[in-house]
């Protein structure tokens, strides 16, 4: 069906059927679904996890497609995914949790907008009605007074996408396919039937690429195009994280009225218990710049006063920022390249980008690469074991498995209760954490209220040990994030 | 399910103390749940001076200091279990509906999980709390700015330091002027790496008198006051900070800022006993302490449930927390022979100028000889009255130079005083001859 890709023989580089560039969400999605067929796939990434870029930090809300606007990209494939995840996250064995979700109207005016999304969501086929505010606020006691109209949109549901895109690329692995990760594409060369994909690493040719690089989609498909097609800019979404609890301070999702530059400042409750506040949404210039400001985490505090009763800043135990990849027109683009045959760009994934990942990823194997590029279906697709859940086991369980593997009794994290083999598994997975945020993001040493003040130390020790590596070469997250900076009494720091 | 007289959470100083004290008290089946890999707590990562002032009359370090109470500890059949983390602390409502029952059933469920035993669950008569403290941390106080790596509190680089032998950065600066940032500040410069100064958002410091002397002036270590960091740069490693002076509402003066090349950020701004277990249990807890709310007994409001140390509120001396360890250790026989009782009593209040009072309140038929009384001052004074009220009389007046909200202050008052009024206690802080 191909040609021999003329330089990358010349030069030995690895030789690919597809290169999918960006191991985010869809990049993992594609990659997980490409891995059924008989081709062979590297996943390239510029970060030292998976999950790193706007994967990383987001609401993580499969949100039910009730506000995109009607004809676009964004609302058809986030229908579509929302209908999809459920049973996608029972085959992986991931976390899903349908909370629902109360859409809060403050005002005439957004009680007529709230009408709006309420046909939406009928016209969408998605489960939709109005509840009275005192069954609202005997559901959600954190509502505010000024909240006028409330719309349900009870198939809303919260996923854990960390865990949600490691397990997906787990199990595109385990069928076949190739990670790359810590390799920052650097050119793009269309040879002869296909690219040549240069990193600061090393070299890959490949017959297809997947463009799926989130903020840097642009400059990956201008290096392949040799000109500026469409223009991405990092749109900044900051966040404050509350203390797990019992009883935490939403069960449900609650949006406010949606407005041109997002869905709002929301309050979203985590699959572990914690509660996301947040995101505002600001421009910013530097793709990298995910910084929090005073200014933005203020904005998100006013405007939560909108919706709920109360900021309960006391239960405030950490902030953060991520980045959406805005383009100027507002929508998802999902298409092979017009200029660069066998180039397929999915790019401008800014939200509902999560929600819409599985459907996505679906509509560019089966509507854009297989009628073009019919490779055949292996003839079986491996699975992925599921973690362990130690902490939702029973106490037979839980003994049984210390039994067998005393590493199962020695809680590490005491503010999430993580054991150090549940820590020694998440390393030595396929696709395994490398680094204190790796091990962090897939089993959750350091998210509690300590923020690994306690476990850090033994985190790094465990680290160390399973990589075969030296304390001080133990990573926080990037190659340049060095946590150890030398053995006592070796310091050479400066003096005076 | 084995079964205990008390089960004590936590093995370092408060709990050691207190196992001993319940021991020598009549209580047989006395056992230390603890999470390290070796009993002494946070003592073992304090090797400066300073411990044992007050209890031996020596200056320890605090592993020397912890050893004097392993070694106490060892002179008596105490059994306790390290590498042990307790996940639940739970009351068997169906005993402890009848009093009586709950003193001779062990009607208080502990379960707890190791690597030889597996997931345990364990009966005890009384518990006692000393978990200790953990640190404010960053995302608590919402430092603006990346997440690189670089940034800890203060305890966590002192274990790396002290306990895993490795250094954590070459150009530091630390926010807030606690005693563990202070004594950081002086560890790290003897390690040889350069502290470039200690940032406090308050206009006087939060540690000790002497920390500030020994630790910074002693080294030329600036102390910023009435500053804090606005934001933290780098977005690998930590690159440096932006230092801006705060107004009298604590907010950032914009255009103050000046900006330090640091590649280390430690936080020394704040320890929260760490009541996790507590709450599960049902214990209420204090909302300025962040301990429990407990009596002159050290018993929080469920019967047989007992709180010591920094669990309990945070202490500046080790010495107290033991002793504070030794009075729940010896109440929590007492509750066990039943001479614990709670028919009346008395609640105390924190008047104008005083931060906290504990205890909370002083049941009157389980007074001791004397009651001693710990506050904090919520302000810096000079040349003040502390005063101590029941009802509208004031039993007591001290004069003091000086109070500082860094160094908790005790007041040490007789049975037959606390008699000798009606009504709520209160202590005020008044300035020096003003009649009550």
């Amino acid at each position: 069906m191909f040609n021999e890709l003329s330089l990358g023989a010349q030069t030995g580089a690895d030789m690919y059927d597809i290169i999918i560039i960006g191991a985010g969400i869809t990049g993992c999605f594609i990659a997980r679904e490409m891995s059924r067929y008989q081709c062979k796939i590297a996943v390239v990434d510029a970060e030292n996890d998976v999950a790193n870029g706007a994967t990383m930090a987001n609401s993580a809300i499969v949100h039910a497609g009730y506000d995109p606007e009607e004809g676009s990209l964004k609302a058809r494939f986030n229908v579509r995914g929302s209908r999809m995840y459920e049973e996608i996250c029972r085959e992986l064995g991931t976390e899903y949790i349908r909370t629902s979700a109360y859409v809060a109207a403050c005002s005439a005016e957004e009680v007529e907008k709230l009408e709006e999304l309420y046909q939406n969501a009928v016209r969408r086929g998605i489960p939709v009605a109005y509840v009275s505010t005192e069954e609202a606020r005997k559901e959600e006691p954190a509502l505010s007074d000024h909240v006028v109209k409330v719309m349900e949109l009870p198939t809303t549901a919260i996923i854990y996408p960390w865990e949600t895109a490691t397990a997906l690329m787990e199990e595109a692995v385990i069928n076949g396919c190739d990670l790359f990760l810590a390799n920052k594409v650097t050119s793009i060369i269309k040879d002869n039937g296909g690219y040549q994909v240069k990193t600061n690493r090393q070299m890959f040719v490949g017959k297809l690429v997947i463009n799926a690089a989130g903020v840097y989609a642009d400059q990956i498909y201008q290096m392949a195009a040799g000109k500026k097609i469409f223009t991405i800019k990092a749109r900044k979404g900051e966040y404050y994280v509350l203390d797990r609890s019992d009883n935490p301070l939403v069960k449900r999702v609650i949006y406010p009225i949606p407005s041109a530059s997002g869905k709002g400042v929301l309050a979203v409750p985590t699959t572990h218990g914690n509660v996301l506040l947040g995101p505002n949404s600001v421009f910013t210039d530097d793709k990298e710049g995910n910084d929090t400001t005073r200014e933005g985490l203020d904005y998100v505090r006013n405007q939560l006063m909108k919706t709920l009763r109360v900021f309960p800043a006391n239960k405030v135990i950490r902030s953060f920022a991520g980045l959406r990849a805005s383009g100027e027109q507002h929508d998802f683009i999902i298409e092979e390249s017009d200029v660069c045959e066998g180039f397929f760009n999915v790019a401008c994934i800014e939200s509902p980008g999560l929600a819409s990942a599985p459907a996505i990823a679906e509509y560019v194997v089966n509507e854009l690469i297989l009628p073009k590029y019919p490779w055949s279906v292996k003839e079986s697709f491996k699975r992925r074991e599921p973690l362990l859940r130690v902490n939702k086991m029973t106490p037979e369980e839980q003994n049984e498995l210390v039994r067998m593997n005393p590493a199962y009794g020695r809680i590490v994290c005491r503010c999430e209760q993580v054991t150090e083999a549940e820590i020694v598994e998440a390393i030595r997975r396929p696709v395994g954490a490398t680094t204190v945020k790796g091990v962090k993001k897939r089993v959750r040493p350091g998210m509690g209220r300590c923020q690994g003040g306690f476990c850090e130390p033994l985190v790094v020790e465990i680290l160390a040990r399973e990589l075969g590596i030296t304390p001080q070469e133990v990573l926080l997250d990037s190659e340049k994030s060095l946590l150890l900076t030398g053995e006592t009494k070796e310091v050479g720091g400066e003096q005076g | 399910m084995n079964e205990y007289d008390v089960i004590v959470i936590g093995g370092g100083s408060a709990g050691i103390a207190a196992a001993v004290e319940c021991y020598k008290n009549g209580c047989e089946k006395v056992i230390i749940l603890e999470r390290d890999k070796e009993l002494g707590g946070i003592l073992l990562q304090c090797i400066h001076n300073g411990f044992g002032l007050h209890m031996f009359q020596e200056e320890l370090s605090g592993p020397a200091y912890a050893q004097r109470w392993i070694e106490e500890l060892g002179k008596y059949e105490i059994a306790y279990k390290v590498n042990t983390m307790v996940t639940h602390v739970n009351v068997d409502a169906h005993i402890a509906e009848d009093a009586a029952k709950a003193k001779s059933e062990a009607d208080k469920i502990v379960e707890y999980v190791n690597q030889a035993e597996g997931y345990v669950r364990i009966r005890g008569k009384a518990v006692i709390l000393a978990m200790g403290c953990r640190e404010r941390t960053r995302g608590a106080i919402g430092i603006p700015g990346y997440r690189p790596s670089g940034i800890w509190s203060a305890g966590t680089a002192q274990r790396y330091l002290n306990m895993e032998g490795y250094m954590v950065g070459k150009r530091i600066f630390i926010l807030g002027s606690g005693d563990i940032g202070l004594i950081m500040a002086r560890r790290m410069t003897l390690e040889g790496a350069r502290v470039l100064g200690v940032a406090e958002l308050m206009p006087y410091s939060n540690g000790l008198s002497r920390n500030i002397k020994q630790c910074l002036e002693d080294f030329d270590i600036p102390l910023y006051l009435s500053h804090t960091v606005t934001k933290i740069l780098g977005k690998d490693r930590v690159s440096g900070i932006e230092l801006s002076e705060v107004d009298d509402n604590m907010q950032p003066i914009p255009g103050t800022e000046i900006y330090f090349e640091a590649d280390t950020l430690l936080l020394s701004v704040g320890l929260i006993p760490e009541n996790n277990l507590s709450e599960e249990a049902g214990v209420i807890l204090h909302p300025k302490t962040g301990g429990a709310v407990v009596d002159e007994a050290k018993q929080t409001n469920i019967p047989g449930i007992f709180a010591c140390g920094n669990v309990l509120h945070v202490h500046d001396l080790v010495d107290f927390v033991s002793k504070e360890g030794q009075e729940a250790g010896r109440n929590a026989a007492r509750y066990l022979r039943g001479e614990l009782k709670s028919e009346k009593g008395f609640v105390t209040k924190a008047g104008s100028g005083i931060g906290y009072v504990m205890p909370q309140k002083v049941n009157a038929d389980n007074m001791e000889e004397t009651v001693e009384f710990m506050f904090r001052v919520s302000q810096p004074c000079q040349n003040v009255s502390v005063s101590v009220y029941r009802g509208d009389t004031c039993i007591k007046k001290v004069n003091k130079r000086v109070l500082l909200p860094a160094e908790m202050e005790k007041v040490k008052l007789d049975k037959t005083l606390l008699q000798s009024a009606e009504g709520d206690l209160e202590i005020r802080i008044e300035s020096r001859g003003v009649i009550g």
